[in-house]
């Protein structure tokens, strides 16, 4: 199907619309930077926030800062995936896109791969933030990796989920009722492993957390590459 | 028409003769258990519920897909029919897991493994009838809830493997588990744990069958209606 569209042949060609796609998404944001401005705003006060709950108390922060730092993504990065579809709906672009002649799978892809950019650029800084406020190591490379692979079937669930939901009545009350169960066990795994890299531990406790992340990514994303046409087709 | 409801008087007829059966199974044939006493007795409802739930989810999963196919109204009916009977079932087992649990745990609650993700299971199908409560148009709320039917699914499989590959505090009766040693039945619970096992599984199927018919018929009505007022 991505053949068609540029008219050339080889294994290049079957990636252009989702790199249009996706380019298209990156140059809007870099001229109107409403997604990435909004969801960091919302991270900094979820921050501020999340220390109510523990009395602010900065060892107790400290022992919670991988779920507090994966409570911040959630409800930041959901603020951003909400966006993302409805935008396109507002504005008329849903039905442009869906005209063009490519695979509907490549359209999923390029959003996602859109999404995901937007919420790693907003971990890139809340995670310093977190070695500022709570003094944690959150720079070693294996939370990192833990983090990343949580992101990744994040942004691939939500961005089907999120093209769900901009047909809902109450999209923004909709998109949290339906991620947040689905994302319970991934966001499980990267708070285990991301404490097993944090303090150190024998790779034997990390290891089979970030392998349950694995698995869980490549069910998400296959079945939300899948299952895209279903729920974007008018 | 007719042959379908008098199948479904027979069907409830019968849930109610096992029901009254097997309640005669559980609390005076079955063997006391030595250590958790008159509270195990809740063990063969708690399978149960368990069982028809997770199946009940399992048939809105392959409904839900044979909807996408095919786009016959009917799979749609049957799925959301199967999600609200497995709901009502996922609500027993926390309900009844919860009095076992207090009494043989002295709490209400822990979030281990197999309970954290019982009511992820739970809060999953919740959201499925959220999501069919803010989609109109009917077409979008079949392929929508049959999509999200397929990715909820993944929590019926996590809650099934919980304490199969993690250590937990729940009892694992079957199969290989953390928690296995000292499982197992005593002969005297096999009686009494298998026939309330095809009790739930008669009134699962027949809770459902009736639900479906009720969606069948409330879809009639609209269109009887939706004709009526074209014609006025």
């Amino acid at each position: 199907m991505g053949e068609r569209a540029g008219g050339a042949r080889g294994p290049g060609r079957f990636w252009q619309p989702a790199a249009a796609i996706l380019w298209k998404d990156l140059l809007a944001e870099m001229r109107s930077r409403e997604l990435i401005s909004g969801m960091l705003v919302f991270a900094l006060i979820v921050v501020v926030v999340l220390n109510f709950a523990v009395e602010l108390r900065l060892d107790l922060a400290r022992q919670a800062s991988i779920g507090f730092l994966w409570v911040t993504i959630l409800f930041a990065g959901m603020l951003g995936l909400s966006r993302s579809l409805a935008r396109e709906k507002d504005r008329g672009c849903l039905d442009g896109l869906l005209l063009c002649p490519v695979d509907r799978g490549m359209i999923f892809l390029g959003k996602m791969i859109g999404n995901l950019i937007f919420v790693l650029a907003v971990e890139l800084v809340i995670i310093p933030l977190f070695v500022f406020l709570f003094d944690v190591a959150f720079y070693r490379p294996l939370l990192l990796l833990a983090v990343l692979l949580g992101t990744i079937g994040f942004a691939g669930v939500g961005t089907l989920l999120s093209a769900m939901v901009v047909h809902t009545r109450s999209r923004e009350v909709m998109l949290p009722i339906l991620l947040l169960p689905v994302m319970v066990p991934l966001v499980l795994a990267a708070v285990r492993a991301g404490r097993a890299a944090l303090h150190g531990w024998p790779l034997s406790d990390y290891l089979p957390w970030a392998a349950l992340m694995v698995a869980f990514d490549v069910v998400l994303v296959t079945v939300s590459y899948l299952f895209f046409d279903y729920v974007v087709e008018e | 028409m007719k042959s379908e409801t008098r199948v479904l008087v027979v069907l409830s007829w019968l849930s109610a003769v096992m029901i009254g059966v097997a309640a005669y199974l559980v609390f005076i044939v079955a063997p006391m258990e030595r250590t958790m006493g008159l509270t195990q007795r809740i063990f063969y409802f708690h399978v149960g519920s368990g069982w028809v739930g997770a199946a009940a989810f399992l048939v809105a999963l392959v409904a839900g897909i044979l909807f996408l196919r095919t786009g016959r109204p009917m799979w749609d009916r049957l799925a959301v029919s199967a999600v609200e009977v497995g709901l009502a079932f996922i609500t027993m087992i926390v309900v009844t897991g919860s009095i076992w649990a207090r009494s043989t745990w002295n709490i209400w609650w822990t979030w281990s493994p197999r309970l954290t993700s019982a009511a992820v299971m739970w809060l999953i199908y919740v959201a499925y009838f959220v999501l069919r409560s803010g989609l109109e148009d009917p077409g979008k709320r079949a392929r929508f809830s049959a999509v999200y039917a397929v990715v909820g699914f993944a929590s019926v499989v996590g809650t099934f493997l919980s304490i199969r590959l993690l250590k937990d505090i729940h009892p694992t009766l079957f199969g290989s588990g953390a928690a296995e040693e000292g499982g197992g039945l005593a002969p005297g619970m096999h009686l009494p744990f298998f026939f309330s096992l095809a009790t739930f599984t008669v009134l699962g199927v027949t809770l459902a069958w009736h639900r479906f018919r009720l969606a069948r018929l409330a879809a009639e009505v609209a269109e009887l209606r939706a004709r009526l007022t074209l014609r006025s």
